[in-house]
């Protein structure tokens, strides 16, 4: 009898350890497999019956040794996983391993499919930049900037040395695709670091992870130390001429270090403070050379397009948005979690049909889509269809793609605030706008709090200032959540007014 | 160990104790390891601070001289990071999220009543230096919070009571 235990982060903080010690306590040994994304069911338990994985969840550990005695008819089945409607809404390219193999294990991961994308790249490497190009991949960290142009560019740049950084510094609240992926299927990331080593032409490539991910740190430093020793790392890659090696750094705790540049500067070992554009990474990264920054699931989902061919990835989307993405629903919503689906889906078909609307079964206020810096979306929108251009034309940002759910009770104002008063703590003070606006920003919004109207139009003039003036996405975006706040719930803002008024 | 370093500091403030013997021995083993790195700097303060559960001002003038570096970029490196203490922490870290995610399932109030139950502001640490209580901005648990983490735990759905009970349980 096969049983899988996620060894996930999400899971093992709602209790999977536990239960997979209970599942040894039982005789069994589990198989810690990535999750499968469904959050509000972890820690889900599977049991191979008759060949198909059946799903146990949110399982207890005490009421492991019944699921294990009577699988089929336990108050917890869920039946056949690959069933389940969470399940089969999605196209799981990206992650399409993820919650299926063991992370760790290079023979489950060839298995499913692995290493193919790698051959294909091996066997003509010219073809890498025109097909991940096709594909219509654009940079999955928030920028939305076409992959294969940036490849194209450090490919062509003429230096000795040329990087791979990994740009996994996952620091957006509602975000959580890249430690999935990470803990999930480590090989995939290796794999289109490699393939992306070989477009371009460098030989060292670097995974930055966030220090909050100790997990993610723990799976990729593994993987990769299994990768080398299997040759699918160092100086024949896969036997071929091509020479590739990777190292995980971890950060420090600093949020501005998502930003490409302050991540470089943070690499070489120096404060992570953003540098100014032009010069690009891709002409000048890190220590001067040529280098691709990428985010993870940018590079992970390089492996698919290579063993698929651009065209199939091409065909999922909508406008200049191809493929899937893989969404974080996130925050106060029923079935939060990740699931992985073709652009275009509206806004409202995520968080109510997706999502299955509010967890504390309040009406949606908003929805903030795209981190810290993406903008509060309010029912009226929900029309939106998801994709980079159209949330653009709504004003927002698809961002990494996570989604936070807030009810009825969500104090926008306060939002705002907090989008400020976060700004100002993480800015890395090289530019003023961001510095300086970002305190003149909590200021402004706590004159409005105390009744002042004439503070709004100033709030909206700095907001200005911020977006255009700032050297990155930091200041430059954190006018999203605010004005967005501003704009959809201006009662938020100017009740308060109303309310200071008349207390006087 | 000369205090060769003492000539980067400002006038007036006081030399800061010179590492010496045994504790100089393990930041020298720590820099060797790191020395053939491409930009060693980080990968050095996350194996002091692993050490000595901060970064003494003593390693600072040692590491800036090994990388050739001055003893002020080393210090705006360690000031720059959240993650980097110049005080240690208390024994146990408890930290709560709270970034936006977790703020939608009520982690405001959580953070109130859990610093009410352990008599602890942010920052702080219990005077019998066993727990230190911190926040911490998304811990990629956005789809299960409230999170939390102590020490190297995970927590997930977190409540006053399990925040509290865990908190109690380490000594």
């Amino acid at each position: 009898m096969r049983i899988w235990v996620p060894v996930d982060a999400a899971a093992r903080a709602l209790g999977a350890d536990e239960v997979a010690a209970a599942v040894r306590a039982c005789g069994q040994q589990p198989i810690r497999n990535g999750s499968r994304g469904m959050v509000w069911l972890e820690p889900l338990l599977e049991i191979e019956i008759d060949g198909i994985r059946h799903g146990f969840g949110p399982v207890e550990p005490d009421e492991v040794a019944a699921i294990l005695a009577d699988p089929r008819g336990h108050a917890k089945a869920l039946g056949p996983v690959e069933e389940l409607p969470w399940m089969r809404a999605q196209t799981r390219l990206t992650f399409a391993r993820v919650g299926v193999t063991d992370p760790l294990s290079l023979e489950d991961y060839k298995a499913h499919g692995g290493l193919e994308g790698l051959k294909a790249a091996i066997a003509a490497p010219a073809r890498i930049i025109p097909e991940v190009t096709d594909s219509g991949l654009r940079g999955r960290g928030g920028a939305g900037f076409p992959t294969g142009i940036k490849w194209a560019t450090v490919a062509k740049a003429e230096a000795a040395q040329k990087y791979i950084v990994c740009n996994a510094d996952e620091g957006d609240s509602g975000t959580f695709a890249d430690r999935m992926l990470m803990e999930g299927d480590p090989f995939t990331l290796i794999e289109g670091m490699a393939i992306a080593g070989i477009a371009v032409g460098a030989t060292r490539g670097y995974v930055y992870i966030r220090s909050e991910y100790p997990d993610a740190i723990r799976a990729m430093r593994a993987a990769i130390d299994i990768a080398r020793v299997a040759g699918v790392l160092g100086a024949s890659v896969l036997g071929s001429d091509h020479r590739f090696d990777m190292e995980v750094r971890v950060g420090a705790g600093a949020y501005v270090c998502g930003e490409e540049t302050s991540l470089l500067n943070s690499l070489e070992g120096k404060r992570g403070v953003v540098r100014a554009k032009p010069p690009i990474p891709a002409l000048q990264g890190l220590f001067g050379q040529p280098t691709v920054v990428n985010n993870v699931i940018s590079l992970a989902t390089v492996p698919w397009i290579m063993a698929n061919g651009a065209a199939a990835y091409a065909a999922h989307g909508i406008g200049r948005s191809r493929g899937t993405m893989p969404l974080q629903i996130a925050g106060n919503v029923k079935y939060g979690g990740l699931c992985e689906i073709a652009f275009g889906r509206s806004l409202g078909e995520i968080v109510e049909q997706i999502g299955g609307g509010t967890a504390s079964g309040r009406p949606v206020k908003a929805v903030q889509v795209g981190g810290p810096l993406g903008a509060y979306f309010p029912p009226a929108l929900f029309d939106t269809p998801f994709g980079y251009e159209e949330f653009a034309g709504k004003d927002g940002l698809v961002g990494h793609a996570g989604i936070v759910v807030f009810d009825d009770t969500a104090d926008m104002m306060a939002l705002a605030r907090f989008a400020m008063e976060f700004c100002a703590v993480e800015s890395c003070g090289k530019c003023t706008p961001c510095r300086v606006g970002s305190v003149r920003g909590v200021e402004t919004i706590d004159r409005i709090a105390s009744g002042d109207p004439a503070a709004m139009p100033l709030l909206a003039d700095l907001c200005n200032t911020m977006k255009w003036g700032s050297l990155c996405a930091l200041g430059g975006f954190v006018p999203y959540p605010v004005m967005s706040a501003l704009t959809h719930f201006p009662d938020d803002f100017t009740g308060r007014a109303r309310r200071v008024e008349a207390a006087e | 160990m000369q205090p060769t370093s003492n000539i980067n500091r400002p006038p007036n403030t006081p030399p800061i104790a010179a590492l010496a013997g045994e504790p100089l021995e393990r930041l020298q083993a720590i820099i060797t390891r790191h020395l053939g790195d491409e930009g060693p700097l980080l990968p050095i303060l996350h194996d002091v601070q692993a050490e000595w559960g901060m970064i003494p001002e003593a390693a600072q003038p040692v590491i800036a001289e090994a990388l050739g570096m001055s003893r002020a970029e080393i210090h705006g490196v360690v000031s720059f990071y959240h993650d980097f203490r110049q005080e240690p922490a208390g024994r146990h870290v408890l930290r709560l999220c709270r970034a936006e995610a977790c703020q939608s399932v009520g982690a405001d109030a959580l953070a109130e009543q859990v610093r009410a139950a352990l008599g602890l502001d942010w920052h702080e640490t219990t005077p019998d230096g066993r727990l230190t209580l911190e926040p911490v901005f998304c811990l990629g648990l956005c789809a299960c919070g409230p999170s939390a983490q102590l020490d190297d735990r995970l927590v997930g759905r977190a409540t006053t009571e399990k925040l509290v009970a865990l908190a109690g349980g380490v000594r």
